[in-house]
């Protein structure tokens, strides 16, 4: 489906029809020791009523502190609007009094943000922060107000609206949170809805439903969408124009189809070329069918208690991992995917022995006890989602690369030293970086960084734990490009792990897909992407958005995205799934 | 919940147990005599071997203990050595005024401490937010008997707002409650200005003033409840605290309390009295400490007791 059926140049085109909001000249600044530097430069938009304008940037680019600027509500008192203005109809919003300010906020202009776990309140009600939103802008009585809180719920076609408006935060899951946040930003009509990465903490098929979602809302009530994201794919299905922003300046403005079709600026070209896409993977031809197994899962399971009670006995039971069994071959990557809670990171827990398992587990022909011994921890090594998370801000990079070996008491420090150069270098890093600290990187630098760190110890087996999600998508390529190179040059195997569908079918060469702790369908990237035979493959798959405007999306019935808790009484056991090979190989749950 | 009390009320039992052991053991070791505190200095040996006797100091540690804890689970303190008087009798004479010196002291340190911990918050970096902070620091670090010689010198001789010593009226709870708080109030004015600087700037924080909310109301609904979790469990704690502190503030006030108790029975070795104290006053610290935790989750539902 593409965008909505708006005039996309009619901002442009009729000079009666006033834009709604009107950026001109917009110059936000950071006050530092050495004086103001920008974060936004000479900024000019506008925004049509019913349009939706996709700022679309890397981080650094500028476009959180663009929607922060609109709002009022740059972080005071480093930050601040040093030129330009913003005018919203006839209000000229730079400078105007707090007060009045305030009741343009959420009244007129309403914004959503990325991160629907923390942005609500845990210690009130949804009820309540839904309701006094509304009561901040119009004199109801309470009644009213909640009545009109509920509509919003039922608006964002919340489940159980009215039992929803007395739980709080932490009862909702994420999807639903941003439902809430969507709920109480539309509850008041706003004429600009401002949708901060609105998607981007959230799974795929939860995407989906919310990118619908607020596309149906736009068409009921005519909002203008300022769509800020670092997703093309995104920006390809939801925008009528596009701003291409890069380090706090504009480098490119088109509509949608013109900026994807004939991107003009270098840097647009680079992003749209960076974008992984969905059946990229099949033209890198298919990875070798058989080869000698190097991890070896059986049966592996992972639960975790809830205890309860007087005594604190044991009443519940998270099954995590409730029975997974598959092989990975010698040089191969084998990646699983699935949803937030599906139990793939655990299962990489429990193979570099964090958690708790039965079943069986052989990494180069050993068997894996319950007690992991020093040397077999060698042969398997993990890389992070956050690698300013996983290095120590107290350690030099050099120190942090030889760790590993001085753990297991490899070499002495000159030789240690020596290879720390050598995997600098092998991994695209300068080894006159060695003594510098992580803080000193940026995010692609420090994920090199941990991969340096993960081969010191010349690992048969690398784990990826979803070790690309958090880097901008040009960053993410150059390091999934690394990954491969390293994988030859090595020898290594990859357990890799994502719920990125795009970046999956990119590096892999088996896939299995998780759901519920099991895997609901195994096969090599041909097999699962091309012949998806799974429901919840073809929903995953399907929810991806494609970073191409002319693409039709095939209307399928929309499935609620709630995931099923793993929780289970105790002596209740999730059903076992049989995987049926339907040719090849490739094992389908019936 | 009634689960989780009780359990937690088990619990407390044990650690009751253990205080009472320690205590015991300790003042057993002590090189000091109560028979000699009994007798006095011109007894003659036989006297004091009597008196020994009589009160069953003759008899081995793990004797002596057992009578004491099977004495204790039937609800019976002990005598006084010296006062010759119950321990319980005398003990709950003087809790009333203890308990009460105690609330005023909680209700300073949270009065005091949480508005000047909010105010430096709010203004951040400024002077304001600078001299709060050293205010803050003083009241941490002053002795407490330079603290409460200071109040009764400024508000009661100089200003003679207050009574200089005494028990009976709200005027006489001031000062000792004062000085009593102004060590948690410092703590407490940190611990909130951290506290809510952390909450301030929270994605929800911002969610409320993406939403038009009133300064106002960003900072007493949003704002405060999630700041002040950090405080509650230290309430508890605080208790503990007191009880060092009420032995000082009382003496100063000449507050009728267990602390004036406890000093007197220290000095003369008055076994039965220091036992009663410790555990009533260990009583008080498990039972605040339990207490905040079972507030808590009325103020954040995130958690649940089990």
């Amino acid at each position: 489906m593409t965008a909505a059926p708006m005039p996309i140049s009619g901002a442009v085109n009729a000079p009666d029809n006033r834009p709604l909001l009107a950026v001109e000249g917009l110059t936000v600044s950071v006050n530092t020791e050495s004086g103001l530097r920008p974060l936004v430069s000479d900024l000019s938009f506008t925004l049509a009523r019913g349009e939706t304008l996709a700022i679309a940037g890397e981080s650094g680019s500028g476009k959180s502190i663009t929607s922060l600027a609109v709002m009022g509500l740059l972080p005071p008192p480093a930050v601040r609007i040093t030129g330009g203005m913003v005018r919203l109809g006839e209000t000229e919003l730079t400078g105007l009094p707090e007060a009045q300010m305030q009741a343009i906020r959420g009244n007129r202009i309403a914004m959503i943000f990325q991160e629907p776990m923390t942005s609500l309140n845990p210690v009130l009600t949804i009820g309540t922060q839904l309701t006094e939103a509304i009561e901040a802008h119009e004199p109801l009585p309470r009644a009213e107000a909640q009545a009109r809180a509920l509509a919003a719920l039922q608006a964002v076609r919340m489940s159980e609206p009215a039992r929803r408006m007395r739980q709080y935060p932490h009862e909702l899951s994420g999807g639903m949170r941003q439902r809430v946040m969507i709920a109480m930003a539309i509850a008041l009509r706003p004429d600009v809805l401002i949708a901060d990465e609105p998607t981007t903490a959230l799974d795929v098929t939860v995407q989906r439903e919310v990118l619908d979602l607020l596309r149906d809302l736009q068409r009921e009530m005519g909002t203008a969408i300022i769509l800020i994201t670092h997703d093309m794919g995104v920006v390809a299905e939801m925008a009528d124009r596009v701003i291409v922003m890069q380090a706090g300046r504009m480098v490119e403005e088109a509509p949608v189809r013109t900026l994807f079709a004939a991107p003009k600026a270098a840097y647009t070209r680079a992003l749209l070329d960076a974008v992984p896409r969905m059946g990229q993977g099949a033209l890198r031809g298919a990875g070798a069918a058989h080869r000698a197994p190097l991890a070896m899962l059986r049966d592996l399971r992972v639960t975790y208690d809830s205890r309860g009670g007087l005594l604190g006995r044991v009443t519940h039971r998270t099954h995590a991992v409730a029975g997974v069994s598959f092989d990975i071959g010698q040089g191969e990557t084998f990646a699983l995917v699935g949803e937030s809670g599906c139990g793939k990171s655990t299962i990489a827990r429990a193979i570099v022995g964090l958690a708790p398992f039965t079943g069986q587990i052989e990494i180069n022909g050993r068997p894996l006890g319950p007690v992991l011994p020093k040397a077999a921890r060698r042969d398997v090594q993990l890389i992070f989602q956050d690698p300013m998370a996983s290095l120590d801000p107290r350690m030099t990079v050099g120190n942090l690369v030889c760790e590993p070996l001085v753990i297991h008491g490899i070499g002495t420090p000159e030789t240690r030293r020596a290879q720390a150069r050598d995997l600098f270098e092998k991994v695209g890093l300068s080894p006159d970086q060695l003594d510098r600290y992580p803080h000193e990187f940026s995010g692609g630098q420090r994920q090199r960084i941990c991969i340096a760190r993960a081969l010191a110890l010349r690992p048969k087996l690398i784990i990826a734990d979803e070790s690309v999600s958090a880097l901008d998508v040009s960053v993410q390529a150059r390091v999934l490009e690394l990954l491969r190179a390293l994988k030859d040059e090595f020898g290594l195997s990859y357990l890799f792990i994502s719920h990125d569908m795009a970046v999956v079918e990119n590096i892999a060469d088996r896939v299995g897909v998780m759901y519920l702790g099991q895997i609901v369908e195994l096969g090599t990237r041909a097999q699962v992407f091309g012949n998806p035979q799974h429901p919840y493959t073809r929903r995953l798959i399907e929810a991806v958005p494609v970073p191409d405007p002319t693409h039709i999306r095939t209307q399928t019935t929309r499935p609620s995205g709630e995931v099923p808790s793993p929780l289970r009484r105790l002596g209740e056991v999730p059903e076992p799934l049989h995987l049926v090979d339907i040719g090849d190989g490739h094992l389908v749950a019936r | 919940m009634a689960a989780y009390i009780l359990r937690r009320l088990v619990q407390s039992a044990l650690i009751l147990l253990g205080v009472s052991f320690i205590t015991f053991f300790l003042l057993y070791v002590l090189p000091a005599d109560p028979v000699r505190q009994i007798a006095g200095r011109s007894a003659t040996a036989q006297t004091v071997e009597n008196i020994r006797q009589q009160l069953g100091l003759d008899q081995p540690f793990l004797v002596q203990y057992w009578r004491y804890l099977s004495g204790l689970v039937q609800g019976d303190f002990g005598r006084s050595y010296l006062q010759k008087s119950e321990v319980s009798v005398l003990i709950a004479a003087r809790l009333p005024a203890s308990l009460l010196l105690m609330a005023g002291a909680i209700f300073c340190e949270l009065v005091l401490g949480l508005t000047m911990g909010i105010i430096a918050a709010l203004r951040r970096g400024t002077a304001i937010d600078q001299s709060l902070m050293i205010a803050s620091f003083v009241g941490v670090s002053a002795p407490q008997f330079v603290v409460g010689l200071l109040l009764l010198y400024v508000f009661a001789v100089q200003l003679g707002w207050f009574p200089i010593g005494g028990y009976g009226t709200l005027a006489h709870l001031v000062l000792p409650s004062a000085t009593l708080g102004i060590l948690g109030a410092g703590w407490y004015s940190r611990m909130m200005r951290s506290s809510m600087v952390e909450v301030l700037r929270q994605d929800y924080i911002r969610t409320a003033r993406a939403k038009g909310l009133a300064r106002r109301r960003i900072l007493l609904r949003h704002a405060l409840p999630n700041a002040i979790l950090p405080i509650i469990a230290m309430i508890g704690i605080d208790i503990g605290i007191f009880m060092g502190g009420i032995v000082v503030v009382e003496s100063v006030f000449g507050w009728p309390g267990i602390g004036q108790l406890a000093w007197q029975a220290i000095q003369r070795v008055d076994i039965p009295i220091i036992m009663g104290v410790t555990l009533v006053s260990a009583c008080a610290i498990v039972l605040g400490n339990l207490l905040a935790d079972l507030v808590t989750p009325f103020i954040d539902p995130r958690i649940k007791v089990r």
